[in-house]
């Protein structure tokens, strides 16, 4: 908690001891496990960017989902550990034979933050809008993932809005038709893409009604003010169905550009949460041992090789591509210099993955004088070496932390295998741009989970993803992918998958992410540390009392 | 008088103009974007989106839409990254932040600048003049992304006595740090101009009969010789007025203003378009008013200078 709020905590204790009228607190006064709570619940983090909007249909970036899941509600919600679901505007479903047909039962209660109830309407609204060419959403794909009947068709605008597959039965029953079965798709009923809209608002107020004056919305919060560029703060919504076990009345976010920035002010006592800078973990957790935490998060860090036609033509020999991904010691990569309890990676999926078996490939087993050696023969036998060295450019957006990895990795390559690299850091839409035109040679990436499950990232190794930025191919990654789609246990094709990239190597894992944070000691207890994803929800926090 | 201003003025619009085509080379010439983002969009999305923006336009036709939408209208677009703003919200919202903290930076730059500098020349060669230019070449050696944190680390971390940030409707504790870290190089600068100049004028025939005539000090100095010494100061403190109230990139993103700085920073990185448009057009409207101000206050203060 803030000093400010702890000022204010002492003040009100002094008025009701003044007083000496019973103090009435709008929340529980013990949290759900029968904690004593802090009088003052408000929480207060920093991000690092404005967020992108607070559309649900629109918004695309972690730091506007956050607001946008504390807004809105979807049908599910996920639960702290994030490995089950929770009901949210949806008690249950049932699930056709076929698997193509979900229907859901919504709560009957649920209301808008003007009153007005929340039914099926709402969600068909919704989705047809995140789905229309009129939007435009940059979202528009999460609909496509989602396998909804004819959506690819609704989103170019070859078929009427009414075409696709999500129908409200009743207020209350919502029906959804897939075009294939896809074993996940609850769980990807927690993003925000999916939640509900107000018809009428959104009718009456267009582009505009996402602004506080205007918003109305059915999650436990709503917005109060919003400052672009400085904050955002988000009111407990008293309509919300669940208002009586919402423990924290305001949360604030300040956009904190400068990550040191932010954490000094951490230390100051104004925030309660904040990212830790590269490589600052060790010490603060020395310093701060109560507040400094960290742990797994569902993203990896790797670098891509250009597969292309006219790629390099060093990268085309699999040998040098395996030789390079064995010569990176990712424990001084994750020890030294990131130091923030990130894990080495030596398969594509973060161990974190729910129903995910880490495979065993060759490398994990290994020790790193073990992979040098095998690196240096298999260069070697590539027809690399002294009189022929391997160079290459290896490039990354803009950032310190980037920079200190490509940094070590160069290093560990020119000591290991005499390889020359250039570093070259390109600011991010130039980054992108040259990525995705296939305008490098090695090249960085980092891909975050949309949803709990190993396809979240195995689909960007397939042929035709757009993500697929080294242009890999393989005819039966593909195929292994496409079943896993509707097998029952997928596991087995993921575990194949992995075995053939650990093999051939397009991508060179080098770590997992872990978030890693400073936080408030009286809300660590109630934070979702166990959720991979983040998906944090403010109705489930809560300050404990100062012991 | 009046023929000159009105002449400057129409010099203006073409100059404008040629500010809002080479914007708008420069913008399309980088690489990317505004609906780039790591996953690239469907071919179908990114179509829709640009159909909604104007961007499937030819560059010509936008170019020519933009300027009508602003002359006709004064309708700066909508922003791309926001959807539920236009330019006009986003200047409306960040402007007034570092207009504030520019005002007071310019009046503290200007009062502590010319003081400092009037007084060491006026005790040249002296402990007050040393002083003084120590000051000044220390503050201009100490550039505002050095100052800025340290400033935090003293009076938010060590002290406790102001926030390390953000601007809260502009409440006085947000406002004194990004005026002392924004003034201060501003400030060094008028005081190394006013000693200098206030030297030169010092040594002039004038003044040594206004001193000869048994005149005060005190009202040599301030009767005599500040105003012609302040010529320099003028022309410096057109465009660095300009300088401190479209804000400092730095100051905003250190101490999280919300200003314009921050989003002229963001609208680049991110290419929205219109955002970077918007900005540099304010920006340039500044500079060339702030600079024919500046023209006009020569003219009152040098009875030489007649347009």
């Amino acid at each position: 908690m803030t000093i400010h709020n702890k000022l204010l905590m002492s003040t009100a204790a002094a008025m009701i001891a003044m007083s000496g009228v019973a103090f009435a607190e709008s929340h529980a006064m013990t949290g759900p496990n029968g904690e004593a709570l802090a009088e003052t619940q408000e929480f207060t983090y920093r991000v690092l960017d404005e967020h992108s909007s607070l559309d649900p249909g629109i918004v695309e970036d972690v730091t506007g989902s956050e607001v946008v899941r504390d807004l809105f509600e979807g049908l599910y919600n996920d639960s702290k550990t994030g490995a089950t679901l929770e009901p949210g505007v949806a008690l249950s479903h049932d699930v056709s034979d076929d698997g193509m047909t979900y229907t859901f039962t919504l709560r009957e209660g649920a209301e808008w933050s003007n009153g007005d109830p929340v039914t099926a309407g709402d969600f068909v609204y919704a989705w047809r809008r995140a789905a229309s060419p009129e939007l435009a959403s940059p979202y528009a794909w999460y609909m496509s993932l989602m396998s909804l009947e004819n959506v690819d068709e609704v989103i170019s605008g070859d078929a009427p809005l009414e075409d696709l597959g999500v129908t409200a039965i009743d207020d209350y029953t919502l029906e959804v038709r897939l075009k294939e079965p896809l074993p996940y798709f609850p769980q990807m009923l927690t993003h925000a893409t999916t939640f509900p809209v107000p018809q009428s608002v959104v009718e009456e107020h267009g582009d505009r009604w996402t602004r506080p004056e205007n918003i109305v919305s059915n999650g436990a919060y709503v917005l109060e003010e919003h400052v672009p560029q400085e904050r955002s703060v988000r009111v407990k919504n008293d309509m919300y169905w669940d208002a009586e076990n919402t423990i924290v009345e305001r949360v604030t976010a300040l956009v904190i550009n400068d990550e040191n920035q932010a954490l000094t002010r951490f230390l100051a006592g104004e925030l309660d949460r904040t990212e830790v800078p590269a490589g600052q973990f060790p010490r603060l957790k020395e310093e701060h041992p109560d507040e400094a935490i960290s742990f797994p998060r569902l993203c990896n860090y790797y670098y891509t090789f250009n597969l292309r036609e006219d790629g390099p033509e060093a990268f085309k020999d699999q040998r040098v591509r395996q030789a390079l991904a064995l010569a990176v010691d990712r424990n001084v990569i994750v020890e030294n210099v990131l130091a923030g309890g990130q894990s080495p990676a030596y398969t594509f999926t973060p161990a974190a993955t729910a129903n995910f078996e880490v495979p065993g490939v060759e490398m994990a087993g290994m020790t790193q004088q073990e992979r040098n050696a095998k690196a240096q023969d298999l260069l070697a036998e590539a027809g690399y070496g002294a009189d022929n060295p391997l160079s290459f450019e290896m490039v990354y957006n803009t950032s310190d932390a980037h920079r200190s990895v490509a940094v070590a990795m160069s290093q560990m390559w020119n000591q290991t295998l005499g390889v020359e690299t250039t570093l070259a850091n390109m600011e991010w839409q130039t980054f992108l741009e040259a990525r995705n035109n296939g305008d490098f040679e090695l090249a960085r990436g980092a891909w975050c989970g949309d949803y709990n499950e190993a396809s979240t990232f195995l689909d960007l190794l397939q042929t035709n993803s757009g993500y697929n930025d080294a242009k890999y191919s393989n005819a039966e990654v593909d195929q292994l992918l496409a079943d896993a789609k509707t097998a029952e246990d997928p596991g087995a094709n993921y575990t194949q998958v992995e075995q053939i990239i650990a093999e051939e190597m397009p991508v060179i894992p080098v770590y997992h992410y872990a978030g890693v944070y400073m936080m408030d000691e009286n809300l660590i207890p109630s934070w979702p540390v166990e959720n991979v994803q983040q998906n944090w929800y403010s109705k489930d926090l809560y300050f404990v009392a100062d012991e | 008088m009046f023929a000159y201003i009105v002449r400057r003025l129409a010099i203006a619009i073409p100059t404008i103009l040629i500010l809002v085509v080479i914007s708008f080379l420069l913008m399309y010439s980088a690489p990317g974007g505004p609906f780039n983002s790591e996953r690239p969009l469907p071919a179908e999305v990114m179509a829709n989106l640009e159909a909604k923006y104007g961007l499937d336009q030819p560059m010509w036709r936008q170019m020519v839409s933009y300027v009508w939408g602003v002359v006709t209208q004064f309708d700066f677009g909508p922003s791309f990254q926001y959807t539920d703003r236009t330019v006009n919200d986003v200047i409306a919202q960040g402007f007034p932040v570092t207009l504030t903290y520019g005002l007071w930076s310019a009046i503290v730059a200007m009062v502590v600048g010319v003081s400092l500098g009037v007084s060491a020349a006026v005790r040249q060669n002296s402990v007050l003049d040393y002083l003084a230019v120590g000051i000044t070449i220390g503050a201009q050696a100490l550039p505002n992304f050095v100052m800025a944190p340290i400033l935090v680390l003293i009076f938010t971390l060590w002290l406790g006595w102001l926030p390390g940030g953000g601007w809260n409707g502009g409440q006085w504790e947000y406002v004194i740090m990004p005026v002392i870290a924004l003034s201060t190089s501003y400030m060094a600068s008028i005081a190394r101009i006013t000693r200098s100049s206030m030297l030169e004028v010092l040594n002039s025939n004038f003044i040594r009969t206004a001193q000869a005539k048994g005149l005060p000090m005190r009202r040599v100095v301030l009767r005599h010789a500040l105003k012609p010494a302040l010529l320099p100061v003028l022309s410096y403190l057109g465009p660095a007025m300009v300088g401190m109230i479209t804000g400092s990139v730095v100051v905003d993103i250190i101490f999280s203003t919300g200003g314009i700085g921050q989003f002229f920073v963001n609208s680049a990185f991110n290419r929205d378009y219109a955002v970077i448009m918007g900005i540099t057009l304010l920006v340039g409207v500044l500079t060339i008013s702030f600079n024919l101000i500046v023209d006009i206050l020569y003219a009152w203060i040098d009875p030489k200078i007649r347009y």
